[in-house]
């Protein structure tokens, strides 16, 4: 990874902290709702990246490329998708979790679409956000969404394999090693 | 509660990697936190925004949208408000069974649904950062897309 300064990465992180202090100042109505949404921003951050990092190291310590490459490579076929599928429903927290773990996924020689599938999956069909979903929107209405969502997120990773050229995939894993 | 099973699964992994390799389970660590801090400028700036346009489009402003607009405006701005923000499920999807109990459509919450799950622009710059420009684009434009056929199917199996 090209070593960019210390303070040159964390510009962006200055400018909108200022943004974010300017704005509870001039409007100072959204003072206590901005503050308590980014209090708990933060706490879900807090709360949902140690468990994902820590395995993601776990995964890249102890994992063989070969292995992975044999459970989920480009020439895994059906039981690929269906492990990329596993793993991602299985996970918890937001989407932003999923993009360094489909990195390191990427790095021990996961198929492209199979890591697209892993990101969709965790997106959307999350097995204890679906149960939450049945409760609080209606079972019909989950279930549903559940059963269009799965054929959609092949669609999505197949679309978006498609769209970009063998360079364009292969630099992306040339990045992934880097991790 | 998934929460809490990540860590139990994290800690259990742990403890073995330890017992069976001191200088691995280190490095797994040491990785993982090189993971967090490469990633971390981006996280906070994300948050920050996320926090404004929680604080700016309060569940009263979302159903004012979809709420009372019908068709396929209040679809499409169903979708745009849930490509835009990032809320986590067990906030939204209260908010979202209150919003189908007032009258709003089921078309227009499965789109807001299905869009903020799939769709997230604010994380963009994160996507891209590990995707590259081009198939973070894609992959949100498509996810789009989907959200609004998949509101269909949804709004017509509900209605079965």
């Amino acid at each position: 990874m090209k070593k960019k300064s210390l303070i040159r990465r964390y510009t962006p992180v200055l400018i909108t902290a200022v943004l974010f202090t300017a704005f509870i100042i001039l409007l100072p109505s959204y003072k206590d709702k901005a503050l308590s949404s980014l209090a708990s921003q933060i706490k879900t951050m807090l709360l949902v990246l140690p468990p994902i990092f820590l395995l993601l190291g776990l995964l890249d310590v102890w994992v063989p490329r070969e292995t992975l490459m044999k459970f989920m490579g480009e020439n895994s076929g059906f039981k690929g998708k269906l492990i990329a599928f596993a793993l991602g429903s299985a996970a918890a927290g937001p989407l932003y979790g999923a993009f360094p773990v489909a990195a390191v996924l990427m790095k021990k020689g996961a198929g492209f679409s199979n890591v697209l599938i892993f990101i969709g999956a965790w997106s959307t069909t999350k097995i204890p956000m679906l149960i939450f979903e049945m409760q609080a929107i209606g079972y019909r209405f989950a279930l549903a969404r559940l059963l269009i969502d799965i054929p959609g997120i092949i669609i999505i990773a197949f679309a978006v394999k498609k769209f970009l050229s063998k360079e364009d995939i292969d630099k992306l894993y040339v990045k992934a090693k880097e991790f | 509660m998934d929460t809490i099973i990540m860590y139990c699964i994290a800690a259990v992994l742990f403890v073995l990697s330890f017992i069976k390799d001191r200088k691995k389970t280190r490095q797994a660590l040491m990785k993982g936190l090189k993971a967090v801090e490469g990633i971390l400028p981006q996280f906070l700036s994300i948050i920050i925004v996320i926090a404004v346009s929680l604080a700016l489009l309060q569940p009263e402003t979302i159903s004012r949208f979809i709420g009372e607009t019908s068709g396929f405006i209040g679809m499409a701005a169903a979708s745009i408000i849930g490509a835009v923000t990032l809320v986590p499920g067990f906030v939204a999807f209260p908010v979202a069974g209150e919003l189908l109990k007032n009258g709003a459509g089921v078309l227009q919450i499965a789109a807001f649904v299905s869009s903020l799950m799939m769709v997230g622009i604010i994380t963009l710059p994160m996507e891209i950062k590990y995707f590259g420009k081009k198939a973070a684009l894609i992959r949100n434009a498509a996810a789009f897309l989907f959200s609004l056929a998949a509101a269909f199917f949804v709004a017509w199996a509900v209605q079965l």
